[in-house]
């Protein structure tokens, strides 16, 4: 499989680690189904740690703002957490990088939520 | 496809209208690339676009149909990479996009994939073929920057 998925508490935070390629297909399928999960069990602090994400396409990148919408609408919070420099920079392509709260270290990622 | 360091590479395929021809396409032409001395940056650059021009043409131009071929040709000099990704589809006019970083569609779900591909490469052509499909030229220079 292209992409591992694991989710955790970490107190009132709802962390899901992404590990692998988010591409067209399983990988940004299996992430959009884990993070419609989230919401649906009514989860509006998540943090979407991408420390392992090895690359991301278009396709990835279009699962990351649905479930950005998606999550914000219901009145919660996504953000980002360790992001390589190519996703970083595809993110700064594509103007996103402004868009998403992104941090570096996991400790004050959960403390933004508070 | 054994060969030196900046030689000539040479690929010239038909492919399922599927998924797997994506990775299949993505794998082969960065085997290419690197034994033509692409640079490691460059590498990831070619990978993507490859990537989303195969998706466009296997999702929106074949569709997935099973009787549609993606055709893919790839030809490197010590100047030059060349990529050919053509689909047998009704066509599509690359024009006429939505911009991906204007503010009413930085939030779209989808739309990003051709702006990628020309981000990534330094020339991209298109062009119709008959009696139907579309060609994609991706151009990557080699030359010393």
């Amino acid at each position: 499989m292209s992409v591992k998925l694991g989710t955790r508490q970490v107190g009132d935070v709802s962390v899901l680690d992404v590990a692998g390629r988010i591409t067209l297909g399983e990988g940004s399928s299996a992430m959009r189904d884990a993070l419609s999960d989230m919401v649906s069990k009514g989860q509006k602090k998540i943090l979407l740690n991408l420390g392992e994400v090895s690359y991301i396409d278009s396709s990835g990148i279009g699962e990351l703002v649905s479930g950005f919408t998606t999550v914000t609408n219901q009145g919660g919070q996504l953000k980002l957490l360790g992001l390589n420099k190519r996703v970083k920079d595809l993110l700064q392509i594509t103007k996103l990088y402004t868009v998403f709260e992104v941090h570096d270290d996991e400790a004050g990622a959960i403390r933004s939520f508070s | 496809m054994e060969m030196n360091k900046g030689e000539v590479a040479s690929i010239d395929q038909y492919m399922d209208s599927t998924l797997d021809s994506v990775d299949t396409a993505e794998t082969l032409v960065l085997a290419a690339a690197e034994k033509a001395g692409v640079h490691e940056d460059d590498l990831h650059k070619i990978g993507m676009a490859v990537r989303e021009c195969m998706v466009n043409a296997v999702v929106h131009g074949n569709r997935y149909n099973a009787h549609k071929k993606v055709h893919i040709t790839v030809s490197a000099t010590a100047l030059r990479l060349t990529i050919t990704i053509a689909d047998q589809g009704e066509g599509f006019d690359l024009s006429d996009l939505p911009d991906p970083l204007a503010e009413e569609n930085l939030l779209r779900h989808s739309g990003r994939g051709i702006f990628l591909i020309r981000a990534f490469m330094d020339g991209v052509e298109t062009r119709r073929l008959s009696p139907s499909g579309t060609e994609v030229k991706l151009i990557k220079n080699l030359g010393p920057s």
